[in-house]
């Protein structure tokens, strides 16, 4: 197995890394990243339209794309040449397809963690604020949980490190940051993120047409919104609308 | 009893310990949205079941914990296989070999519970568990409460109804399967992805352990006990994707292995990867149990999954209970079960 590179550096190629014999890694860099993400998903879209024999299902992640497969179906070296195939192409990813306006409340009812992180940044609540929905996000991926959005463009002000002990489950909805990222939660878990503020859309929704919100590669922002519009919202979320607005983008 | 469908069958759960989950063949497709995909945590066992039920590949059974089950059959009697894990399993009070097929009929008792060693147990019903599916898959994951029952465990009183219930000829027979008699004192990985977060001392020292599985492991993760791994560099890697016995090593060097209710993506480097076909051994591997792992190749992986999905078709057999001098022909036709039972009756 090859040397790791340096930190933050594009591959020239990718790296192939086996996690077992049934998934293939392919790793485009070791950062978050525009550029690695848009290889990442150019790649996923690929293979998705691919569809090749033997290929279970794939999993964009920042700066990989985790291919699942049946070795008795597919072998690996196939896979690394139908991979490298693709890769040797020029990339198809556009650009992200739509951006998404989701109403965030950050009283201290819901952004539990606003003061703390105006604490550790030495930065006014209101300015902590103002830099989080003034920030365009980009949502690299789903993980963890269903519906967990994982965002990269957190202005570096922001950039706090994750708690050093895992707090009680936090609520629904809530959008988090830690360690220079963000992410939009959908379930009510355990975290050693921070609580930024609580969106009254639902990231991940079994009952809705769509029952995930958003795609790998959008952008996305928040909007403050007050603690009465916030309940007036999460009722009518609760009730199956969408309540972010979607820009589209060319 | 004869071969064919009834209906309105189904089995009534009497008594469950915690973690008796309903099990398919997992959640697919849906990794990329975060849904974790579940599924048997003894693919071996759970396959072997569904083969000796005459189900589908991949059809959802019980997955048993060492919290056990009792259960009957509703309205109509519905054959049963059950294999994995050397449970003690007994029949209105009368033992039953661990890994065998048996006709519940209504009102009689079926107990499976924990035997001496083994951590998971499969019952795979000649029939359909009829509840609806969710985001695809009848697997149940507690955590985000999807699948089975309203996302949960099972537990007493809950009834699942069996479409197209069958009952098979031959009475209870003991399922010989020479691939389910697996020590477990040896896992065998493929080193990676991260294997180069570590130098040469700390794989040989992760290879020769021994582990100690810990108490706080469960269908999403066994935590391991051991002398702790120092990582050559940093250990937070940024997040990518989690296969099924992928071994993260947090900051505090204690192997960690992600199991069926893993997240599909984390962010600690993984130093190695459980194969396929000790996934299930490794899962029966109980709290308290010391073992040692062994690096294996690509190739030699993927000859173990070939082999086994061989025995799996045809690695094994049934053998009736009831030894007779009469002929076979014969046997098939007789009530096996109920002329079991009324004998020991009878003593």
């Amino acid at each position: 197995m090859s040397k790791p590179l340096i930190e933050g550096a594009i591959y020239d190629a990718p790296r192939f890394l086996n996690s077992g014999e049934t998934a293939l890694v392919v790793e485009f860099g070791r950062s978050v990243e525009p550029e690695i993400s848009d290889r990442v998903l150019s790649l996923d879209a690929a293979m998705t339209a691919l569809k090749l024999p033997g290929v279970r299902e794939t999993v964009p992640t920042y700066r990989s794309l985790m291919i699942h497969y049946d070795p008795l179906v597919i072998d690996r070296a196939t896979l690394i040449a139908q991979v490298e195939e693709i890769a040797s192409r020029p990339g198809t990813a556009g650009g992200p397809a739509s951006r998404w306006v989701l109403p965030c409340c950050y009283d201290p009812e819901y952004g539990e963690d606003v003061g703390e992180i105006a604490r550790m940044t030495g930065l006014s609540e209101e300015k902590v604020v103002s830099l989080h929905s003034g920030a365009t996000f980009r949502v690299y991926m789903y993980g963890f949980a269903p519906g967990f959005c994982y965002l990269g463009g957190l202005p570096p002000e922001l950039a706090v490190s994750r708690r050093t002990r895992p707090r009680p489950p936090h609520p629904p909805n809530m959008t988090l940051i830690g360690g220079g990222l963000a992410i939009v939660t959908t379930f009510s878990m355990p975290t050693g993120w921070w609580l930024m503020g609580r969106t009254p859309e639902r990231m991940f929704s079994p009952q809705r047409e769509k029952a995930f919100l958003v795609a790998v590669g959008d952008e996305l922002k928040f909007e403050p919104v007050d603690r009465d519009t916030f309940l007036s919202l999460d009722a009518r979320a609760a009730a199956g609308e969408v309540v972010a607005r979607r820009e589209a983008l060319s | 009893m004869s071969e064919g469908t009834v209906s309105g069958a189904a089995l009534r759960i009497l008594a469950a310990g915690p973690g008796v989950t309903i099990q398919d063949a997992g959640r697919h497709g849906l990794l990329r949205f975060g849904v974790t995909g579940a599924g048997p945590m003894d693919p071996l066992a759970f396959a072997l079941a569904n083969k000796v039920a005459q189900v589908p590949d991949g059809s959802a059974a019980l997955e048993i914990s060492m919290g056990g089950v009792e259960l009957e059959a509703v309205d109509a009697a519905i054959t049963l296989a059950i294999a994995g894990g050397n449970f003690r399993v007994t029949l209105d009070g009368q033992a039953m070999p661990s890994a065998a097929r048996l006709t519940l009929e209504p009102g009689s008792k079926l107990s499976i519970k924990a035997g001496e060693e083994g951590a998971w147990c499969y019952l795979a019903p000649c029939g359909r568990i009829d509840i609806p599916a969710q985001l695809g898959s009848l697997s149940t994951h507690t955590r985000s409460g999807i699948g089975g029952l309203q996302g949960r465990a099972l537990a007493a009183g809950d009834v699942l109804p069996l479409a197209e219930p069958k009952v098979l000829p031959g009475g209870a027979m003991e399922i010989e399967a020479p691939v389910l008699k697996r020590p477990g004192d040896v896992i065998r990985v493929l080193l990676g992805p991260q294997d180069d977060y570590f130098n040469d001392a700390e794989i040989a020292a992760f290879l020769n352990g021994p582990w100690t599985v810990s108490v706080r492991s469960d269908r999403m993760a066994y935590f391991l006990d051991g002398t702790p791994l120092t990582h050559a560099g940093g250990f937070n890697i940024v997040s990518d994707g989690i296969a099924h016995g992928g071994i993260q090593v947090p900051g505090e060097g204690f192997p960690v292995v992600l199991m069926g209710d893993r997240q599909p993506t984390g962010g600690y480097p993984k130093i190695a990867t459980i194969i396929g076909v000790d996934l299930g051994r490794m899962a029966q591997l109980r709290p308290g149990s010391v073992f040692r792992f062994a690096s294996v190749s690509l190739e030699e992986a993927v000859a173990a999954r070939r082999a086994e999905a061989a025995e799996v078709v045809s690695g094994w057999a049934l053998a009736p209970l009831v030894r007779t001098s009469l002929s076979s022909e014969f046997l098939l036709g007789c009530r096996l079960v109920d002329g079991w039972v009324d004998a020991l009756a009878e003593d």
